[in-house]
Parts: structure tokens; sequence; C-alpha cells
């Protein structure tokens, strides 16, 4: 569905995407994760036509974003990093005006704006201008209207960042939901629950490269299935254990502050890129 | 390849509506304030190519407006980039440019519209009808397409609000003053009338004028619009692919 062949895009002298290839099968939910600053916002810039891309290519269901940015764009929605609606114009008009440029009908435009704002619980604000909303509902708001012309792939970059965690959960339940009802998501996070959470393939991205492509459960696999943390005088150690008991013998060598538990893809993503995510 | 345009061109319409009683007000203030201070001060007595100050200024005032507020597309673009960044929806919804500036573009002809409309009902409450005929209306239109694709060319190009402000500053307040709108140029130096005559709005101003004036057509000035609005109109195009970095 989503194809990237050697991704690369250049600021100037400063390299933010350095040759990044994947693929995204139909109805997968893809994330993306990595630190502030890795080329996440960027990479979905450049497939959805915001920025152009310094070298490689990428196609979009078969349709090359560069030579056929039309067919590209046709069948991807995308909710963008920060809030980008129209506030003086009331939800319905911010609706109506995607679903235009969409080449939409009249009865389609307004079906859809019904369901759409049903689905995201803002019905019984459609008539409401946008900056009257609070931030969380800015956000699902966005979501709808990425949705309205039925994209077969949805882009979502960092979609619940700033959202306490009441609405960041809700949030997630309409992801899955979105994923259930078939379309292919690829999402940028900076949180690990987030791509734990959702995600059935992960890539970890830093600084503009792909460190590890694979699911949750086989990153973290790469590391170990259970980890003991240890204080010591330099801070805090990890070590990784194949299994329970082994790392149990760890324990028990130790009489400091420890914890023994599971292997979680922050430990996976810590290992495999050198760094933390947040 | 013009589908699009018509939600570019809406969108801009029903923020317009949203705030048109403000913006009838602040579009109206400055053209009262000449109307008041020159149309009074100048009396009666003074001829200007044979008419009264208020004749005389009436029909700049309205080429002067059509250009600012077809040149006013620019800040809302601008806010629409840097503020809102709506503009986004734009350049990931399946429209090509062409549909993205007439959309602009005809929206800034709207403005300009509205603008001669509220001039010429100033002019009638100071006591002067114009006579708008179709030659009138022409090169109104050629003015505001010309500074509305100007508009989309420079809000391309623009990397802030502060450069609006300056292009604002520097192209289009001088031109408003020097473009024929408050004197006869023929009252100039010649080396002064060559450097005016390199400007848009003095064509617009002038043909705009001869109409109101009942003189015969110069088509010089119809051609001079025609030919800057295309070849704007052409690299504001080719500038939209450039907002992309
Ligand atoms: N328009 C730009 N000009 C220059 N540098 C940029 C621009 N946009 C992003 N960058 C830089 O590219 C890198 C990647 O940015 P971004 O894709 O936004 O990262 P992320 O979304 O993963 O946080 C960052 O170092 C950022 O500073
Ligand atoms: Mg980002």
């Amino acid at each position: 569905m989503i194809v990237i062949e050697n991704l690369r895009k250049q600021y100037g002298a400063f390299t933010a995407l350095d040759g990044v290839s994947l693929r995204v099968a139909p109805g997968e939910l893809f994330a993306y994760l990595g630190p502030n600053g890795a080329g996440k916002s960027t990479t979905i810039k450049i497939l959805t036509g915001l920025t152009r891309l310094s070298g490689g290519s990428a196609t979009l269901g078969g349709a090359d974003i560069q030579t056929d940015p039309i067919a590209a764009k046709r069948q991807c929605g995308v909710v963008m990093q920060h809030i980008n609606l129209d506030s003086d114009l009331t939800l319905v008009e911010n609706m109506d005006i995607h679903g235009r440029l969409f080449g939409m009908s009249a009865a389609d435009r307004v079906a859809r704006t019904e369901e759409l704002l049903g689905y995201v619980d803002l019905y019984d604000r459609k008539e409401k201008l946008v900056s009257t909303l609070s931030g969380g509902m800015k956000r699902r708001l966005m979501i709808a209207r990425a949705l309205m012309h039925n994209p077969s792939i949805l882009f979502l970059d960092e979609p619940t960042v700033g959202l306490d965690a009441e609405i960041r959960r809700r949030i997630w339940g309409l992801i899955k939901k979105i994923q259930n009802a078939g379309t292919t998501i690829f999402l940028t996070t900076h949180y690990i629950e987030e791509a734990e959470f959702l995600a059935d393939r992960v890539a970890f991205l830093d600084e503009g490269r792909l460190r590890a492509l694979d699911t949750p459960l086989a990153l973290m696999h790469r590391v170990g299935a259970w980890a003991f943390d240890r204080l010591t005088e330099d801070g805090m150690k990890t070590e990784y254990f194949p299994d329970r008991d082994s790392a149990q013998a760890a324990v028990t060598l130790d009489a400091g502050g420890h914890t023994l538990r599971r292997v979680n893809l922050e430990d996976a993503f810590l290992t495999l890129t050198g760094k933390t995510v947040v | 390849m013009l589908h699009g345009l018509g939600a570019v061109y809406l969108r801009e319409m029903r923020i317009l509506k949203r705030r048109f009683k403000r913006h009838i007000v602040g579009m109206a203030i400055s053209p009262l304030l000449y109307l008041v201070a020159f149309g009074t001060a100048m009396g009666t007595e003074a001829r200007f190519d044979g008419h009264t100050y208020l004749e005389f200024l009436l029909p700049g005032l309205v080429a002067m407006t059509s250009m600012t507020q077809s040149f006013s597309t620019s800040t809302e673009i601008n806010i629409a980039r840097f503020y809102l960044h709506i503009f986004e929806e734009f350049q990931s919804a399946p429209i090509s440019n062409v549909a993205y500036v007439l959309g602009e573009v005809l929206s800034g002809m709207t403005r300009a519209l509205i603008g001669i409309v509220l001039i010429l009902g100033l002019g009638a409450a100071f006591g002067v009808i114009l006579h708008t005929g179709p030659w009138f209306w022409l090169a109104a239109a050629l003015n505001a397409f010309a500074f509305s694709s100007l508009a989309v060319l420079l809000a391309m190009i623009v990397r802030s609000h502060g450069d609006q402000a300056l292009l604002n500053a520097f192209v289009i307040t001088p031109m408003a003053f020097l473009g024929g709108t408050f004197f006869p140029l023929d009252r100039l130096p010649e080396w002064a009338q060559n450097i005016l005559y390199a400007l848009p709005l003095t064509h617009a101003a002038q043909a705009i004028r001869g109409d109101v004036f009942g003189r015969p057509v110069v088509w010089a000035h119809f051609a001079v619009l025609v030919a800057v609005g295309a070849v704007v109109f052409i690299i504001a195009l080719k500038s939209v692919g450039r907002a992309r970095d």
C-alpha cells in the first residue's frame, strides 16, 4: 500500500532523512517511532505532498507521489501533528470544504459529515466555530476531516501529543476502530506505549535512519524476555535475560534497589538505537 | 483540471462573510478620509483634467481600492499558511495548482468588486455619481486580476508574516500613492511620468478615469494590464510548488 525506497530529504546542508526504505501492507497499522527531530513528520509531509523529497521514491497504492501526485493524494487522509483547522469556520464548514477539495457530491458531503461528527463525538457542536473547541476536540475533528473522503491510507502524525491520558485512550480506541474498518494506518509517535498498544509493526527511526523494523513482539525478543533493573553507583543498569529463571538468578546476587520485569518496547528501542525515545 | 477551484473560493468567501461588517468598515475608512480631507480642501474651484478634484479623485480611488483589496488576498494566504496552517489542506488535496491559484485570484477579484461598489457608494454620498461603462469594469477587473495574482505569487514566496508587512510597505503603499490616484500625471516632469507608467496601477487608473470621463479608449493601458496579469499569473502558478519545503 505504501512503498518507500531509499527516501532522502535535505534541508539545506542538513540531512533529515537518510535513505529510508519500508513497505506498509494494506490494512496494516504501522507505527513510526522515534525521538523528536528523528524525521517522522518530514516523512509524512513528503508522502502527503507538503514537502518535496530530495532523493529516492515513494508510491501510495501504486501511484508515484512525484509523477502522479493527484492520484496519490486522492487515497490519503492526513492528520498533522499541529492543529490545522479553519478556526473562523464551523465544524460543518471545515468538513464541507474538505469534501469539496476531494470532489465529493453535495449529498455525500452532508451524509459523511453527519456520520463522522457522530463517530468522533462532536455532533452536538457541528454548527459551532472551531475556535470554541478544546484541544482534544480539535484533534478529533481533524481525524474526522481526514476520513471525510474515505481514504484507503490514513497518516496520523503524533495524534495524541499533548493530550491527557483519558483522551489519549479514547483516540487510541478511535484509531483501532478505523483500522478495523479496513484503513491502512501510518502513525508516528514518540510515545512507546502508543506504538506498543496500537501497532502491527513498528519502525525505529533515529536521525533520519531506520534502525529496526518488525512486530513489537519480535523487536522486544531481540533484546530478551525479562529485564532486571538495578541501581548502581553509576545510575540505573538494565540487564536482559531470555527467560524468567535466569533473570531470577541475577536478582539474588544483589540486595540493593532493583526491579524484575518483562521487556518492553522501550528496552528494544534503547538497545537497538542506543537512545531513549523521549 | 479546475476541480477544487470552487472549494478554495468558497472557503475565502465564507471567511469574508463571517467578518463582513468589520471588513466593510475597515475598507471604508481610508477612502472616506481621502474624500473628506482632499475633496473638501480642494473645493470645487480647482480643475483637474477639466473636472473638480472629487470627480478626479474618485476613479483613482476605484483603481487604488481594486488594487489594495485584491492584494489583501496575500494577507489571507499568509494567515492560512503561517498561522492556521490550513494551507496544508490545499497542498495535500488532489487539486492542481491552477485550481488553487484561480480560486484565490477570484476571491481577490471579489474583494476588489466589493471595494469598488463601496467607493462608488461613498462617492454618491459626496454627490458625485460616476458613469461606469464596460471599459471601466474591464480595467478594474484586469487590475484586480493582476494584483490578486501578484498576491498569490508573493504569498507563496514569503517565509513569514513579517516579510509580508515589508512587501506591503515597499510595493503596495508607494504604488497606491504614486499610481495616478491623487494627482494628474501630466503635471510631473517627463522622467517621473516614465517611471510611473512602468507601474500597472497607473494604467488601471488612467483607463478607469478615461471611461468615467467619456474619453476614447487607450488600448495601450489595457494591453499593459493584460500582459502584466498574464505574466504574473503564470509565475504565481509556478510559485505554488515553491511553498512546499
Ligand atoms: N523546514 C525545515 N527546515 C529546516 N530543517 C527542518 C525543517 N523541518 C524539519 N527540519 C529538521 O529536520 C529534522 C526532522 O524534523 P521532523 O521530521 O519534524 O522530526 P520529528 O517529526 O521526528 O520530530 C529536525 O532536526 C528538524 O529540525
Ligand atoms: Mg514531528
